[in-house]
């Protein structure tokens, strides 16, 4: 069915055709329009699920948690200090092997209080072992929520799914978008350890060093079966409705010089650079990073180029996460830039403008005279 | 009264100290809640107790999860048991830490949302799993790794807090008197909504008592008076077992402080202070029962 809604409409309605048991969620900028059109659907009989409005995104995670722990569909969604705020609980929704699904409204961190886009709150959440979709597009954002739930709960992953979408970008821009119904594509769940009362055992008991590891060990197992089984869903999504997706999105990248790499809504916009690049001569590509986790192997498509990444984010004391990552998955010496913090404004023309005055290996700050 | 059920579901090969509370408090609640029932343990001694993985020594499913998130979890677990149409009891079993600090926003929460499930606390006045630091529920005077020379404060009035969200069952207990745990479980269990009880549970090593005396420690506490078993049922009190005894006629409470080691640096003036306390609190429970406060 054909709809005209934002980013945030398009995965609340997602959750609704994708029929979680119960939903638990708190509210926070600009992620709120999710939780209240989900709690709209529910409170009008259009999802019948249950919503618990929780009193914080710890316990909003928590419940979560125990919603999954019985084997039911759960979802929730948050942003930034709310992120942050239920880490404690991302990395238990993932040792714990629940196949939580959850939206991220990439927003910055304070202080000062910034409600722009930035993806500080999901790169700092980069080790817990939940799975990370970046989306661009308002259809996007419907469709990755969907395949979210099928990723999360197949019995060689059975690890939770973050789907990130940039804070006003994505969240509050209007799109057209088509909604689906899943019931064909998404099985029940069934999740292999759901508490059972008549073959009662402990959950997450004290642990010694002989055992721990092998439970991250199957974590490990699990991010990378997951690979294989994102490349299934998407195929089967593509069947299903025509719309195709793979780890990462690429741009005229055959026989391009230059390729520009980012995330999120840049990493579209990057698209409209490299047509104005091309018309100026430079042999420019992009390819938009889609799954950040599991990350994906780009050492083939990076050969014989030059490469410009744009992080929407920071590590101090190291520099761009993406450009971080893919120097040490491809051995590659990029043009790191740091760009779109906090909101700030990046145009394609800011974007070719980084690939003209590329600098290998230098970092480059958007906007800061030196 | 009711006839209590010979099955067991806490085998006798826990992890917990020598005379310990715990196993005897869980003994008794699982008793009266069935096996139909999820255990949600939030970091604390019991999550010791249980055993190490992959053994347990329960014999219902018990769902270990993070120190202050208890209460939400089994939120969620409540409410996707009523949506899959099961029955299935939800006992939270967390200590005073985990329930009057880092737990209390998620207990809260849970209690003003209307949650079906039970929130049993059992309170040893102490982080006992770290290794006894003081927690909100210490007492005035009792010496702690983080209070060696006593608690300055008063024990935080959880009851109180509770009392405030107005759910529809709440009571205390203590481990000294098993048949009355037994009982207000299961009344709890028979009602639909939030339910609360809170149970006091002298541990030896924290207390420094020798670990044959829990029974008779856990007696002195509600014979002084420094612990009251009551229930409240849609807001009105009534005293239970031998408090209502204690509300007559008691024990001073320097009777049951002298019977530990973790009073021993409690000033004469903290002394008469907890006295004054339970004689206050008497005389509050009083005008309550009466109807005139
Ligand atoms: C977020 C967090 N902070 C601190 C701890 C360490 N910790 C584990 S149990 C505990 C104290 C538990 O005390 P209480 O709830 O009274 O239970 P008891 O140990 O007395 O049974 C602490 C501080 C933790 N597990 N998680
Ligand atoms: S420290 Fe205290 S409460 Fe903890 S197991 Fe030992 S006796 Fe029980």
């Amino acid at each position: 069915m054909l709809n005209v809604g934002t980013g945030n409409k398009a995965v609340a309605l997602a959750v609704r055709d994708a029929k979680p048991g119960v939903v638990a969620a708190y509210p926070i900028t600009p992620q709120t329009e999710i939780v209240e059109e989900i709690a709209n659907q529910v409170s009008s009989g259009k999802l019948g699920a249950r919503y618990i409005p929780v009193e914080s995104e710890h316990s909003a995670m928590a419940a979560c948690i125990g919603v999954a722990a019985t084997g039911t569909r759960t979802f929730t969604a948050t942003s930034s200090h709310g992120l942050v705020y239920m880490c404690e609980m991302l990395h238990w929704a993932a040792g714990a092997r629940l196949p939580i699904v959850m939206a991220n409204a990439n927003r910055a961190l304070g202080p000062g209080w910034n409600i722009g886009a930035e993806h500080s709150d999901s790169m700092s959440m980069r080790d817990s072992g939940w799975l990370q979709v970046y989306a661009s597009t308002v259809q996007e954002a419907y469709d990755a929520t969907i395949i979210a739930f099928r990723i999360a709960e197949n019995e060689n992953v059975l690890l939770p799914v973050m789907i990130n979408l940039d804070g006003f970008l994505l969240t509050h821009v209007t799109q057209g978008f088509e909604t689906v119904d899943p019931s064909g594509f998404l099985p029940p769940t069934n999740t292999p350890h759901a508490i059972d009362i008549n073959n009662p055992g402990g959950y997450g008991t004290l642990t010694a060093n002989t055992d721990h590891y092998k439970f991250r060990h199957d974590i490990m197992v699990g991010m990378k079966n997951s690979v294989a089984v994102i490349e299934d869903a998407q195929k089967e999504f593509e069947k299903h409705f025509g719309r195709k997706y793979e780890m990462y999105e690429e741009y005229m990248t055959e026989d391009a010089e230059v390729l520009v790499i980012a995330m999120g809504t840049i990493g579209k916009e990057m698209e409209v650079a490299v047509d104005k690049l091309r018309e100026e001569g430079v042999k420019a590509g992009s390819i938009r990073v889609r799954w950040f986790r599991p990350f994906p192997d780009l050492r083939e498509k990076f050969e014989g180029k030059e490469i410009v990444v744009i992080d929407r984010d920071y590590s101090f004391g190291f520099g761009g996460i993406l450009a971080n990552e893919l120097r040490a998955k491809t051995c590659c010496n990029p043009y790191s830039v740091i760009a779109g913090l906090g909101g700030q404004d990046v145009t394609y023309d800011d974007i070719a403008g980084f690939v003209r005055d590329r600098k290998p290996g230098e970092e480059f700050w958007f906007g800061v005279s030196e | 009264m009711a006839e209590i059920p010979d099955d067991e579901y806490i085998l006798k090969t826990t992890s917990a100290c020598a005379g310990c509370s715990i196993p005897l408090c869980l003994r008794y609640i699982t008793k009266a809640a069935g096996p139909d029932t999820v255990l949600v343990i939030p970091a604390c001694c019991t999550s010791v107790i249980q055993g190490l993985y992959p053994n347990t020594a329960v014999n219902i499913p018990v769902y270990n999860v993070a120190f202050a998130s208890a209460a939400a979890v089994a939120s969620g677990m409540s409410e996707a048991f009523r949506a899959a149409g099961k029955k299935t009891n939800v006992i939270c079993f967390a200590g005073d830490g985990g329930t009057v600090d880092i737990g209390i926003q998620a207990l809260s929460g849970a209690l003003e949302r209307g949650t079906d499930f039970l929130y049993v606390c059992y309170d040893n006045e102490a982080y006992s799993n770290t290794g006894m630091q003081r927690s909100g529920a210490t007492p005035l005077g009792a010496a702690t790794t983080t209070t060696p020379a006593g608690k300055k404060e008063f024990k935080k009035d959880l009851d109180a807090i509770v009392n405030a969200h107005n759910p529809v069952y709440m009571a205390t207990a203590c481990s000294a008197y098993p048949l009355d745990l037994y009982n207000k479980v299961e009344k709890a269990l028979s009602i639909t909504g939030p339910k609360f009880i809170h149970i006091l549970a002298p541990c030896p090593p924290g207390w420094r008592y020798q670990s044959d005396k829990t029974i008779s420690v856990g007696k002195l506490a509600v014979q002084s008076g420094m612990w009251v078993l009551y229930e409240r049922e849609n807001g009105k009190i009534s005293l239970t077992g031998a408090s209502k005894a204690a509300a007559k006629k008691r024990i001073p409470v320097e009777d049951y402080l002298k019977a530990q080691g973790r009073f021993k640096t409690a000033s004469k003036e903290e002394i008469s202070e907890l006295q004054q306390a339970v004689e206050n609190n008497f005389k509050r429970i009083e005008k309550e029962v009466d109807g005139t406060c």
